[in-house]
């Protein structure tokens, strides 16, 4: 890349220890792995339990964000509702709210004694605070703000002109959905659907506080990272690498959507 | 001719070609923002017509409000046999129920499909109408490619292809030929030239030479209304 002429050298002297200050803790990171020794401590049983768990807890989320999110971007973006703004400003708390804050809300919605939770609890006979199910639900609750928005926008700048197009040509609104909005999405909906994978699998705050941290239930592998950096510091850097190159695979494909590409 | 009231059932294709009815009768109002569109009018079996006017006079939004993508206020549109828009929720026949063949301004070809998917697009096309649309729009070599590999005119033809596919009631054409190159206008124009296979058309256009060319009525809106008809 060259050099822009009007550039001010200590407007890139800042940028430069910015981006030094961003790259630092991964490099720190890297250098402090037990290389030779990484295989071992990936194999130890509560590293691939919490592997496991954490799969589990993200995956699912992620099942629901795409089930639930999509409906939710789509009338977002299409539909006229009501108090739009601050139904949207809803939708995006998620991203802003501290998440210890997030799984307290959760736990006075769901817990045994919550707002709903005590109905789940003596119609269902359905609890959520410290099941796997509740590290998921924490884990939805984070992470749908991420694959709405990323739809939503999607489904704002492209056409509906396109839709109403197809439809003066025969197709109803279903085929019109099938065969026009959802293959024009699809892009979109990979994007944030990645990017809230990535957010559920990092979740520590919200999963903590609702979930707990319980060993082979609700025990993710950031959990683990923090329970392991006061008892084992070098299992702490392995696992903190396994996320740090599940973090990286979300991001290379989303690049062009993310990053720009000069 | 019959003097049985027009039917609410739709009734496409029966003696389209050899009906002296109106294929489109038109008499309400539509308000989009500022603009307050009135107008009334006729168009029989294989006629053209176009639409002047200067911008902002509301030709598109007329096309729309045949499209059934804009609703009358009130007032009445029959198409066909039908009255598809009487100004009431319970009246109004959305756009994929009308019979309809419309070329937008800015084409909006479907960039996910190929030009023969573009064409075959409509659940009222047929292979056969499909390639022959190809063949006569010069199209055939096109037929795997993507809309953004096309050149503006070849892009316009299959607008316009597409739009025929769906055997329409009405064709609406909204500025077909504008920036085209010669070749894809030649080719636009001896197909809507002839009157015995068209459908009844309203071109919209700012270029005279075109509407003197194909139209048997030019159409001269200002400001939402039929301001005359001026001379061919």
């Amino acid at each position: 890349m060259t050099r822009p002429p009007n550039a001010p050298r200590s407007v890139l002297v800042v940028a430069a220890l910015a981006m030094a200050f961003l790259a630092l803790p991964v490099l720190a990171l890297l250098q402090r792995a037990p290389w030779s020794g990484l295989v071992d401590l990936l194999r130890r049983r509560e590293v691939v339990q919490a592997l496991g768990v954490s799969l589990l807890v993200s995956l699912t989320a992620a099942g629901i964000v795409l089930v639930l999110g999509t409906p939710m971007a789509w009338v977002l973006a299409r539909v006229a509702v009501p108090f739009r703004r601050l139904v949207r400003t809803l939708v995006v708390l998620p991203m802003v709210l501290p998440p210890v804050v997030g799984g307290t809300a959760l736990l006075f919605a769901l817990g045994r004694r919550g707002l709903v939770g005590q109905w789940l609890e003596r119609w269902f006979d359905v609890t959520l605070p410290f099941t796997t199910a509740g590290a998921v639900v924490a884990a939805t609750f984070v992470a749908l703000p991420f694959y709405v928005i990323t739809v939503e926008g999607a489904l704002r700048t492209s056409g509906e002109d396109l839709e109403q197009v197809a439809a003066t040509l025969g197709a109803d609104p279903l085929t019109v959905l099938r065969r026009i909005t959802v293959p024009r999405l699809i892009p979109a909906m990979g994007a944030g659907l990645a990017l809230a994978w990535a957010r559920a699998l990092g979740e520590f705050g919200a999963t903590i506080t609702f979930a707990g941290n319980l060993p082979g239930r609700t025990r993710t592998l950031p959990l683990a990272t923090f329970q392991a950096l006061e008892s084992d510091p070098e299992a702490a850097v392995a696992l903190s690498l396994v996320l740090l190159a599940v973090s990286l695979a979300v991001l290379l494909p989303t690049r062009h959507r993310w990053l720009p590409t000069r | 001719m019959s003097t049985m009231p027009p039917s609410l059932e739709p009734d496409p294709g029966l003696d389209r070609e050899s009906s002296r009815e109106p294929v489109l009768k038109l008499d309400g109002t539509a308000t989009v923002g500022d603009l307050v569109l009135r107008v009334a009018l006729e168009v029989l079996p294989g006629e053209l017509v176009a639409v002047v006017g200067p911008n902002g006079a509301g030709k598109t939004t007329l096309l729309r409000l045949l499209a059934g993508l804009v609703r009358l206020n009130d007032g009445r549109l029959d198409l066909g046999r039908r009255t598809v828009d009487d100004g009431s929720d319970r009246g109004f026949v959305p756009a994929h129920s009308r019979r309809i063949g419309w070329v937008p301004q800015d084409r909006l070809l479907f960039d996910h499909l190929t030009v023969a998917a573009n064409v075959g697009f409509s659940p009222h096309s047929t292979p056969d109408r499909v390639d022959s649309l190809l063949t006569v729009l010069h199209l055939q070599d096109l037929a795997d490619r993507r809309p953004n590999e096309c050149s503006g005119g070849q892009a316009q033809r299959v607008a316009v292809a597409r739009a025929l596919a769906t055997d329409p009631d009405l064709l609406l054409l909204d500025e077909p030929s504008t920036a085209l190159d010669a070749g894809s206008r030649r080719r636009i124009h001896a197909l809507l030239g002839n009157r015995d296979q068209r459908p009844a058309t309203l071109l919209v256009t700012h270029d005279p030479a075109e509407a003197a060319d194909l139209a048997d009525r030019v159409l001269e809106l200002t400001a939402g209304q039929i301001a005359g008809t001026p001379p061919l």
